[in-house]
């Protein structure tokens, strides 16, 4: 019976598209066939991010028309390419008079309704829509419609919302709603003035959302967008008095080169610390750092969990949209995670006490700038609990494209700089950090410490390679000795929604779980330079991540040796009390809105 | 919120005709006003609990959710008389779908209402039959005089306004609905008179009471 349904499934058809004829499958649509032909259709609205499963099959942009031809009838049709699947002796064209007008008009008839500041806006020149008016060759305006104008969204310190530049094209509802399943955003309103928002049109930081910029990361415009910071990083630097650290995470050195033109995964760990330098910063660290005392802190976590009989599993929460989202959706099982502070706040406080103290600084003085992929980071830094008698841990998160604007702002040419180290102590980093930056690789580098430290024996093969893998949730068992852990990793809050209801309902009989609320971790964050729906550039920043992994000498987090100082000279044992003052953190039960 | 009204003109030279018409469409939605859309604030009003219980028997005794919240929005606003932030996040919560979704489907929707509504309801069709006999002219008037837009309610708690589609009486059009009374053939004169037969009405009752 299977086989019977899958030979239908195959059937072909024969369509004719443009002046070629092919032979398609069953199925797709006309705007793959047209790919498959190597004929160009625009589209804006339509985004098939097939290693997600995220389509956004609204079709309301109306980008994508071609002409149905119907010569019997003498009525050609203009239909939407998008959403019209091939039929057998179907006859497309894309280039006739009508169907370009018809796609130019659709474009004209948005940048009527749309303010037209494309000189200061963040989008400038990243802008899908702005993208589509030079490609549709759209010269003139012939429309002006009443319109709102809507007060912008500043109200969270991660994201802005400016609904005068939404386009309703909907795929930020369709990533929030089927990919991360938080539900945040909806369409509000009809007609000219529908735009995306939150419960009763609410400013974000009321709403339940765990800023991890997914949305911002498929909107083709400025509708949404991170909240700018890179103002305060400068007045910060140009202030002799301030002390100002800057430090990077794993997954800015394969995704910055994209904003020069570089190809995707091009790792440029050696130039971005020349670039920083040159900006003017007192020292460059590496977040890197903070993800190694993160494993010393969380594999001894993991271990006292198995021995003591404590909570398991054990999640991983290096990623502040996760646990923000533990707080909204199921605070019920927020004594889960990990206690670990993240790996960018461990290693701001440590700045301000540890280095401090070695170098004789007063922590009023110092200004600690995270270099983020992550727009989550930005709302983190400002959570209560992680400031310390007045000390932010973080000051000020930037993204990766915030970056890429700064170096640019300062007149640098990042392609022809020449390569340097991070600074040291906190710029001492081992291959077992680097992985943090793809989804697999905080879990991988914890087995590679708990492994020695359980068995006591070498580990010789530190790649996990069962730890390693594309899908959304991922299921392993590592032996350890004699020891079988049962792990598992979810990157994508609707994967993660899947492991915790197991959890919740006593499902699941993991030891240890590793989640990140963006799919594919970090390298695919809501910072990171736009991918514009070609998911290939996060699968190569993925394989740089590995490849700088094993690039580095050391790869284990607890053969660091600037650690081991730090644990010697100041923190005592790992997990031990003052790890436990400086380096943990607690967590706060949410309302779901 | 601040509006900006700007000049549209088509111009119908080279175009089709079918993307014209469509977008025809859309451009009268922009003359009729489309409702502002604001931050939704809590009432602040309690309802008592029969009320609520109300609402979860009717979602209780449905044979499925799916598809039905256009349904219970229904519901809940005959019973609550308006949709309050509480109550959609009442169903959301009830239906296990986001509060956002809720929000959405009650704003895309003109007969829902998010604020308490006056005393009276004027309603002015803006179906097709009505709008080319010059119903925008006389919905206009009704704001003019109530300064008030449309889904907006006169301070004193007596009128709101409300466009609707079609209400079936389109031999009679323009047609104008005040609660439950129909007004048929109204120009733009006749505004004043039906406005001020209920003010009259109320300060009849007003009178009533005070001897
Ligand atoms: S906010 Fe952006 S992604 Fe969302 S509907 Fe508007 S334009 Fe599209
Ligand atoms: S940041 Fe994430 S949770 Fe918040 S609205 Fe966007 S996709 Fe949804
Ligand atoms: S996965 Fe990484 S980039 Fe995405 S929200 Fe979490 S920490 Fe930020
Ligand atoms: S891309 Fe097809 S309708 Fe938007
Ligand atoms: S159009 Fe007004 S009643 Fe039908």
């Amino acid at each position: 019976m299977e086989q019977d349904n899958q030979c239908e499934n195959k059937k072909t058809l024969n369509i004719q598209i443009n002046d070629q004829k092919l032979t398609v499958p069953e199925g797709i649509t006309v705007l793959e066939a047209s790919h498959e032909a190597g004929v160009k259709i625009p589209t804006l609205c339509h985004l098939d991010l097939h290693d997600l499963q995220m389509y956004n099959k609204t079709a309301s942009c109306r980008v994508c028309m071609v002409e149905l031809l119907d010569p019997k009838n003498n009525r050609n049709k203009l239909v939407p390419s998008c959403v019209t699947k091939v039929q057998d002796g179907m006859a497309v064209r894309t280039d006739t008079i009508r169907a370009i007008t018809a796609r130019r008009m659709a474009v004209e008839l948005m940048l009527s309704n749309h303010p037209n500041e494309c000189f200061t806006c963040p989008k400038n020149l990243e802008c899908e829509l702005q993208s589509l008016a030079e490609e549709l060759n759209v010269r003139q305006i012939r429309w002006e419609g009443e319109r709102m104008v809507y007060p912008k969204d500043m109200s969270s310190d991660a994201i802005v919302k400016d609904a005068n530049k939404c386009i309703y094209c909907r795929r930020c509802e369709t990533g929030c709603n089927e990919v991360q399943t938080c539900g945040i955003l909806s369409g509000i309103g009809r007609g000219f003035n529908a735009f995306v928002g939150p419960f009763a049109n609410i400013p974000m930081v009321e709403s339940s959302c765990t800023y991890c910029g997914q949305c911002v990361q498929v909107c083709p415009t400025a509708a949404l967008t991170e909240a700018f910071h890179t103002d305060k990083v400068w007045e910060a630097i140009n202030d002799p008095d301030k002390h100002v650290i800057v430090q990077t995470a794993p997954a800015i050195r394969v995704a910055l080169g994209e904003l020069f033109g570089m190809e995707a995964g091009t790792i440029v760990t050696g130039k971005m610390v020349t670039a920083l330098k040159r900006m003017g910063f007192d020292e460059v660290f590496d977040t890197n750092f903070g993800a190694d005392l993160t494993i010393m802190e969380e594999a001894s976590e993991l271990i006292y969990r198995l021995k003591n009989n404590k909570t398991l599993p054990i999640l991983t929460n290096c990623c502040p949209a996760w646990v923000k989202f533990i707080e909204h959706q199921f605070p019920e099982l927020i004594h889960v995670p990990s206690t670990c502070k993240s790996p960018h706040i461990m290693l701001g406080t440590i700045a301000k006490t540890y280095y401090a103290e070695k170098k004789g600084l007063d922590p009023d003085n110092i200004v600690v700038v995270s270099v983020m992929p992550c727009i989550a980071k930005k709302a983190e830094a400002k959570r209560a609990e992680l400031t310390k008698d007045e000390h932010n841990n973080v000051d000020i998160v930037i993204t990766t494209r915030e970056l890429g604007a700064m170096i640019k702002e300062a007149g640098i040419e990042f392609e022809r700089l020449p390569d340097s180290e991070f600074d040291n102590p906190l710029g001492e980093t081992t291959g077992a950090s680097v992985i943090f930056g793809t989804a697999g690789g905080v879990i991988e580098a914890a087995l590679r410490t708990a492994h020695e430290w359980m068995t006591g024996e070498k580990l010789e093969k530190v790649e996990f390679e069962e730890l390693r893998g594309m899908e959304g949730v991922r299921r392993a068992t590592v032996k350890i000795g004699d020891q079988e852990l049962k792990i598992g990793i979810a990157s994508g809050l609707g994967n993660a929604r899947e492991i915790l209801e197991d959890i919740r309902d006593g499902k699941a009989d993991y030891h240890a779980i590793e989640i990140m609320a963006c799919p594919g971790g970090c390298i695919a964050g809501g910072g990171q330079p736009y991918h514009h729906g070609n998911h290939e550039v996060v699968k190569k920043r993925r394989e740089a991540i590995y490849e700088e992994d094993r690039r580095k000498k050391v790869r284990k987090s607890h053969e660091n040796k600037e650690i081991l100082e730090l644990y010697k000279k100041y923190l005592g044992d790992p997990f031990g009390d003052m790890a436990h003052e400086l380096l943990h953190t607690h967590f706060e039960e949410r309302e779901r809105i | 919120m601040q509006k900006v009204r700007i000049k549209f003109h088509i111009e119908r030279k080279n175009y089709s005709w079918q993307i014209i018409y469509k977008y025809f469409e859309k451009l009268v939605n922009v003359m009729t006003k489309p409702q502002d859309i604001d931050v939704m604030k809590p009432t602040g009003q309690e309802f008592p609990k029969e009320k609520y219980d109300e609402l979860e028997a009717f979602i209780n005794n449905l044979e499925t959710t799916k598809g039905a919240l256009i349904e219970i929005l229904h519901k809940a606003q005959e019973i609550f008389r308006y949709l309050p932030r509480d109550v959609q996040l009442f169903i959301a919560r009830k239906l296990g779908i986001p509060g956002a979704e809720v929000f959405g489907v009650v704003s895309f929707y003109s007969y829902f209402t998010t604020k308490p509504g006056g005393k009276h309801t004027v309603s002015v069709c803006m179906g097709t039959a009505c709008f080319v006999r010059g119903a925008d002219k006389v919905i206009e008037k009704f704001k003019e005089v109530l300064g008030i837009e449309s889904n907006e309610t006169t301070e004193d708690g007596l009128f709101t306004i409300k466009d609707v589609r079609c209400i079936g009486a389109c031999g009679l059009a323009p047609v104008v609905m005040v609660d439950g009374k129909v007004y048929g053939r109204v120009k733009v004169e006749d505004v004043d008179g039906i406005i001020n037969t209920y003010r009259k009405q109320e300060e009849q009752n007003a009178d009533k009471v005070l001897r």
